[in-house]
């Protein structure tokens, strides 16, 4: 029997993993994508102890590898009495690593918008929470679109690591499907093949929105 | 120092003086690090009265018109929206928290010289959203308002329109379509045909124009001198930061009284 008609005939194993990193995936994006949207709150602030926190947490987050903050969160907190299981583990990780990136993106894209658009704001009587959140958030998600973009395939492609704190995802299922019945080139296509295409449903997706962003930019 | 700030203001505008004050500014001053903007500014501003402020480019004039709804705060003096003071607690010099200052905002309009229209928004939710939420109007009565207004300026077709699709000039006319929603006691207008291409200036000329008339209170920074010498029941000339002198255009632009803006014309005849 060929590698891929093993594969086939376990699939059950694979798509039980591909449904896995599609929750993984779901549930990190749109909290990174919130809590991302939150942090250029103090990202932005005038107070400088507020931006300066903020900013260094990004700066941890962004020269910290991956895999090791991984490790971190689960083999490393049980140390100081934390302990996590490995889902709660492995989307804590997502969640903090990339909500620094979804920040700082949706920053740059707050301090590129022109500036006479936010002073309407004040002018018009917005201020706070309200300016935030009808003024200055739609356009800045609506500029920040193909980044955003970038980010959510970054966290597909992160979600991959979770296999080394055995998280039945993906990876995690096409390395166990491998080692049982020796069908390592086939089962790792496979994985690829289905990481591949969500991917390209994001791409297809936010280039859709990005159509309808383009006149209200 | 001679004091020119101050000096021409107790000429009496006739007539103008029965209206209230709207707005006041007094001593006003704002530097930028070394460079001094405002020196001492005192104006006032009489209900349906349209002032335009005037002078070359770092004279101060836009400064001065940011100062008056404090999108800049000024370093000294007060600012005074019919009696109370602007950006500063009552009874303190502590500066005002900003929700009653965002308050106090809703009554001053203001027109930009690069429209600032929320970009994600369609003209019509532009013109509707600061009543709806900020003021917290209801929503039908504001939308019914909105779509007369926006038949006033002309823009009834661009209702749904969203602004990168529109002219120059249609965004302006947006701009001030968004103020008058608010039904503000005063709109300031910043330099509002300056990045518009020069075909497109009239359309936006002829809505203020209309407005003066109608008895709006406006201060309008702006180098449309024909629009000043037409529209404007008192002119105010800024170099250097000082008020340099006030007037009714016929006087201003007929005898000036200084040197100052005697030179300011000439460029501007000259063309």
């Amino acid at each position: 029997m060929s590698e891929f008609a093993v594969v086939w005939q376990h699939r059950d194993l694979i798509l039980h993993g591909f449904e896995n990193t599609l929750i993984i995936v779901a549930l990190s994006a749109a909290g990174s994508l919130v809590l991302g949207a939150l942090l250029t709150i103090p990202l932005m602030s005038r107070n400088a102890v507020l931006r300066g926190a903020a900013t260094a947490y990004v700066d941890t987050m962004r020269c910290v590898p991956f895999l090791l903050f991984v490790y971190l969160l689960y083999f490393g907190l049980p140390s100081l009495g934390l302990r996590f299981d490995n889902w709660t583990a492995g989307i804590i990780a997502l969640l903090i690593y990339n909500s620094a990136y979804m920040g700082e993106l949706l920053r740059a894209s707050w301090a590129d918008l022109p500036k006479e658009q936010i002073e309407a704001g004040h002018a018009f009587g917005f201020s706070g929470w309200r300016l935030f959140r009808r003024i200055i958030l739609p356009p800045v998600l609506f500029s920040a679109l193909p980044l955003i973009g970038n980010q959510l395939i970054q966290i597909v492609k992160d979600s991959a690591f979770l296999t080394i704190i055995a998280v039945a995802e993906l990876t995690h299922e096409a390395t166990s499907l491998q080692t049982t019945y020796f069908v390592p080139f086939a089962s790792f296509v496979a994985a690829v093949f289905l990481y591949w295409l969500t991917c390209v449903t994001i791409e297809g997706t936010i280039g859709y929105a990005n159509r309808y962003a383009e006149e209200r930019r | 120092m001679l004091n020119v700030a101050t000096a021409p203001l107790q000429q009496p505008a006739v007539a103008a003086d029965e209206r209230p004050v709207v707005l006041e500014v007094a001593g006003l001053s704002k530097s930028f690090g070394a460079n001094v903007v405002l020196r001492d500014i005192s104006l006032q501003v009489r209900k349906g009265e349209t002032v335009c402020l005037l002078g070359p480019s770092g004279s101060g004039k836009s400064t001065l018109l940011r100062c008056m709804n404090w999108l800049e705060e000024p370093d000294g003096g007060a600012v005074l929206l019919g009696g109370q003071r602007v950006g500063v607690r009552p009874g303190s010099n502590l500066r005002m928290s900003d929700r009653d200052l965002a308050a106090m905002r809703t009554r001053v309009g203001m027109v930009f010289q690069h429209f600032a229209l929320w970009p994600h928004m369609t003209v019509l939710q532009n013109i509707m959203e600061a009543p709806v939420h900020v003021l917290k109007r209801n929503k039908a009565e504001v939308r019914r308002e909105a779509e007369a207004l926006l038949q006033r300026v002309g823009l009834a077709d661009k209702m749904d329109s969203f602004p990168a699709r529109l002219s120059g000039g249609q965004k302006q006319r947006v701009g001030i379509a968004r103020s008058l929603a608010m039904k503000p006691d005063v709109i300031l207008f910043d330099e509002p045909t300056s990045s518009l291409d020069p075909e497109l200036v009239g359309e936006v000329l002829n809505v203020m124009q209309d407005l003066a008339r109608e008895g709006m209170t406006m201060v309008v920074v702006t180098h449309e001198m024909s629009f000043a010498r037409d529209v404007a029941n008192r002119v105010v000339f800024m170099d250097g930061g000082y008020i340099v002198e006030s007037g009714v255009p016929e006087e201003f632009f007929g005898a000036p009284k200084s040197d100052r803006a005697r030179q300011f014309l000439a460029r501007y005849a000259r063309g």
